[in-house]
């Protein structure tokens, strides 16, 4: 039973450093602000999430009152996370796109000397 | 599995790095927000597994929640700052055109 346990914590932890990867080759090689909030916003999320729940059901491993609760907390930090990441993506976003930043497209990137983004 | 866990914060240590290269590199001053931000939800999930491997998760796990709630607020306060740095901006040069 245990060691079933560690196994699925396991496997929950890698499939989240895979996805937390993911958004990293994302953030780095996305050509664009927007297109490195969506990598961002969701990647950094999903990956969050299942680290947190993977180390929950390890804490959870040797069952008493005490790790159930330290379980509880961890899920509630996920659950907080999972509610404002996207807020705070979003938020940013919308700052972004009033200042003016211009999404990536392909056929101005000949003449892109001549239009300046504006500083923030 | 405690090895394991190690590894896990060695491996999400190195996955920041990246993002790392952002916040130095990043052309506007959003995208390095937006990197700085990640660490910081990161950092809260490495604390956690930082309390795993000191067996102490008790106490870790409530670091890690200020840790997020300071995040969160960080970043909605910088956007909410560039927002109004942007309608100010406005303002000043609807004021020079018109006067």
């Amino acid at each position: 039973m245990s060691l079933m346990i560690n196994i699925v914590s396991g496997a929950l932890i890698l499939v989240g450093l895979t996805f937390f990867l993911a958004a990293a080759v994302g953030i780095v090689r996305f050509p664009d602000f927007y297109t490195r909030m969506h990598a961002a916003g969701k990647g950094d999320t999903l990956s969050t999430i299942l680290i947190l729940l993977g180390v929950a059901l390890y804490t959870v491993g040797d069952f008493s009152i005490e790790t159930l609760l330290v379980a509880f907390k961890i899920m509630a930090i996920a659950v907080f996370i999972m509610v404002t990441s996207p807020t705070s993506t979003h938020a940013l976003m919308q700052a972004g796109y009033d200042d003016g930043i211009k999404p990536f497209e392909k056929e101005k990137e000949d003449k892109k000397d001549s239009e300046d983004q504006p500083e923030v | 599995m405690e090895l394991f866990f190690t590894l896990a914060g060695v491996g999400l240590f190195a996955l920041m790095l990246p993002i790392l290269y952002r916040l130095i590199v990043g052309p506007t001053a959003i995208d390095r927000i937006v990197a700085v931000n990640i660490i910081g939800t990161k950092t809260a999930v490495s604390l956690v597994i930082v309390g795993v491997i000191f067996e102490q998760v008790g106490m870790f796990v409530d670091f890690a929640l200020a840790y997020a709630l300071l995040n969160f607020i960080g970043s909605l306060a910088a956007a909410r700052y560039f927002h109004r740095v942007r309608q100010e901006r406005e303002a000043n040069t609807n004021n020079a055109s018109t006067t």
